[in-house]
């Protein structure tokens, strides 16, 4: 074994020493955090658990229908536009029903609530970051760090604070989902902000918008097709943690998942693992065709 | 067409640039001290890094008159124009606006007439692509709070006055780039500003659409009578656009002028080396090259007195005129020898349809039409009084003086 030649820098320990200092010194913050997120991961799981599985199978495929549709070229008859967008209702009808049938309709609200919770908090924190980190270099080389240690650290190491801080449960679950699926929305948000023309920011200036008008009005409608690219990545990632997060005790089909893996239990571990693929999917195609996309015109 | 350039009073200044200087790099103030002290640019530049973009930039704007801003690429025009409404902060100087500097207004001031007095339209149109275009038109009004039915009434004004009307609802990237720039104008217009700022706005435009645009232009110009700030780095377009040019090099005015001045008197050399590749048949004009009409005979005069004043000038045809100069026709030496011969009066031989043109007629146009025609051409005015006349030898004369005096 190498043993290197310096004094070892208490690295580990200072680490440990900030984790219990946060968790007595910080409590009454982590507790505040623990009721707000349980009261919303709650409410949304009661929301779709109370909804009858046809009813929102019929309402994910008429949404589905009707954003597609809008997404279509206005210079195609109408029934070319119904003809390409139909593939979009069908193949989520399909894919819930399959779920419905598995009986894993539950455990997939579930983790729809776990996902939608995780994704407002990482939208509602990421987004203002992003419009900051495109307005200051330095902020943005700062963030910058944070973003590569949140995407790069492996997740399982933030478990085990986010369980000191949070115990078991969904809410330690949303916590280190949202440090996982944030950095995209800050990054893009960030990188759609800085691509426009800089003629446009000065259309804004010229004409004497505020500093709120120019973000409101300009900046964030013209950067928002990317920042949508990272909405959707923010979705996806927050999906792909729904089976890490289960081991500190989040359910949902993640649960289900690691269930079958401790069980040997192949069936089981396969069709939930499906059904978060299924959701995944339809998730992926409501988020892509949620805004119209006009492309920039460069002469 | 244009207010002339001649008509020029300190009073009918709506701006004045006064020392204006900017530098480009960390410690601005610092550079402009050492600038002061008499440091070359170049010194300054490899010595600290700042960039000296405008060196004690002075002049001023008539009220009404498109003033170009020309130069090269690089020469600072583009900055010039974006520190008129400060877009870049000016390091040194004075802007006055109807006498109110605004190198030192508040970010208030400055907003306000930024929503008012001045508006941009941009070289590469800069229109919203998630808005329509009259809501592009009405970016303007909306930023300054005007409620919705209101600045649509004035959105549709302006689509109109730039020839979009039934464009109102179609998106910028359906349509083509010499009617994106009408929308960038229209744009501009909307907020009736005193003046316009033109950053190279036709220089991304097909040469064809460039024209049209170009008259387009002067068109609104005659109607609205907006002051215009026109930056470009074509001469051509400088010199059918501009009442006034100012020529830039390396951030320095180099030359204030009329196109005729500009063209005939360059100051150094460096105008005249920009100006002798300019095409003189698109910029001279039928009076420039014209000759007096002399001789030239009355109507009631006899074909004696005509074949006299022919062979006096050395000259095969003479135009005849009637009252107050009106041009009547030419006659040619063989006609006024037959008519001598016969008795005959000078009516009697004149060929009427007689070749004329307007004395604002490029030179462009009438080479083709002179090399069509057997006798010299009449120039004319409006009241169809001759002018001048033109014969094949004074074109090519005053195209041969390339940038000289005409």
């Amino acid at each position: 074994m190498t043993v290197s030649p310096f004094p070892r820098l208490p690295l580990g320990s200072a680490i440990e020493d900030l984790v219990t200092w946060i968790s007595t010194n910080l409590g009454w913050l982590l507790d505040g955090i623990t009721d707000v997120l349980t009261a919303l991961t709650n409410t949304f799981q009661s929301i779709l658990s109370s909804i009858p599985p046809p009813v929102l199978i019929l309402f994910v495929a008429i949404i589905s229908f009707a954003l597609k549709f809008r997404g279509r070229s206005q210079k195609k008859s109408q029934y070319k536009r119904f003809l390409e967008s139909i593939d979009l209702p069908i193949l989520c009808v399909a894919g819930l029903f399959l779920i419905w049938d598995l009986d894993l309709w539950d455990h997939s609200m579930e983790t729809l609530a776990l996902v939608i919770v995780s994704t407002i908090v990482s939208l509602v924190i990421g987004i203002p970051i992003g419009i900051f980190a495109s307005h200051s270099d330095r902020f943005n080389q700062i963030i910058r760090i944070f973003l590569d240690f949140m995407q790069t650290m492996p997740s399982f190491v933030y478990l085990i604070p986010a369980v000191i801080f949070f115990g078991l449960g969904n809410v330690p679950g949303v916590i280190a989902t949202v440090v996982f699926a944030m950095p995209p929305t800050i990054r893009l948000t960030n990188l759609g902000i800085r691509q426009i023309p800089k003629e446009l920011i000065e259309v804004s200036d010229a004409f004497g918008a505020t500093m709120v008008q120019k973000l409101i009005k300009v900046e964030l409608p013209v950067a928002l097709p990317t920042i949508m690219a990272g909405v959707n990545q923010c979705i996806m990632l927050a999906l792909s943690m729904t089976v890490i997060a289960s081991m500190i005790g989040a359910g949902g089909l993640g649960y289900q998942v690691l269930y079958g893996i401790q069980r040997v239990d192949i069936g089981s571990g396969f069709e939930a693992g499906l059904a978060i693929v299924i959701i995944a999917i339809i998730l992926d195609r409501l988020s892509q065709n949620l805004i119209p996309v006009r492309e920039l015109k460069q002469s | 067409m244009n207010i002339p350039s001649l008509i020029q009073n300190d009073q009918g200044s709506i701006i004045e640039v006064r020392n204006l200087t900017k530098i480009f790099g960390p410690r601005p103030q610092k550079t402009l001290s050492h600038l002061q002290r008499g440091c070359s640019v170049k010194e300054i530049r490899e010595k600290t890094g700042h960039i000296v973009a405008l060196q004690n930039i002075s002049f001023s704007v008539q009220k009404g008159e498109i003033f170009v801003l020309m130069g090269l690429s690089g020469c600072g025009k583009s900055t010039l124009l974006r520190c008129l409404n400060r877009l870049i902060e000016p390091t040194a100087g004075e802007i006055l606006l109807d006498g109110e500097d605004l190198v030192t207004a508040s970010a208030d001031q400055m907003k306000s007439i930024r929503r008012k007095r001045m508006s941009m339209v941009f070289q590469s149109f800069a229109l919203l692509p998630h808005r329509n275009i009259l809501d592009n038109i009405a970016f303007g009004l909306e930023i300054q709070g005007i409620p919705y039915e209101e600045r649509v009434q004035e959105a549709k004004k302006s689509l109109d006055l730039v020839g979009l009307s039934g464009y109102e609802y179609s998106y910028p990237d359906q349509l083509s780039g010499g009617m994106q720039q009408r929308v960038g104008l229209a744009r501009a217009l909307a907020s009736s500003p005193d003046i316009l700022l033109m950053d190279e706005a036709f220089s991304a435009l097909d040469p064809i659409i460039r024209r049209d645009m170009q008259n387009e232009l002067l068109d609104i110009q005659d109607r609205l009578e907006k002051t215009i700030i026109f930056v470009s780095h074509d001469l051509d377009e400088a010199l059918k656009l501009g009442s006034r040019i100012a020529l830039m090099k390396a951030g320095e005015i180099i030359q204030v002028g009329s196109p005729e001045e500009i063209l005939t008197k360059p100051k150094n050399e460096f105008v005249e080396r920009f100006v002798e590749d300019v095409d003189l048949s698109r910029v001279l004009t039928a009076k420039d090259v014209m000759k007096v009409p002399d001789p030239m005979i009355h109507v009631t005069s006899g074909p004696h007195v005509a074949l006299r004043m022919m062979k006096e000038a050395g000259i095969s045809t003479l135009f005849v005129v009637g009252k107050n100069r009106e041009l009547k026709g030419i006659i040619t030496a063989d006609d006024a020898l037959r008519a001598g011969k016969e008795g005959l009066p000078l009516q009697d031989i004149v060929i009427p349809d007689v070749v004329s043109i307007h004395h604002d007629t490029p030179v462009s146009e009438i080479i083709p039409v002179i090399a069509e025609s057997r006798f010299p051409l009449a120039v004319i005015n409006e009241e169809k009084k001759l002018k001048g006349v033109i014969v094949r030898g004074s074109v090519l004369a005053a195209l041969g003086r390339s940038g000289g005096s005409v």
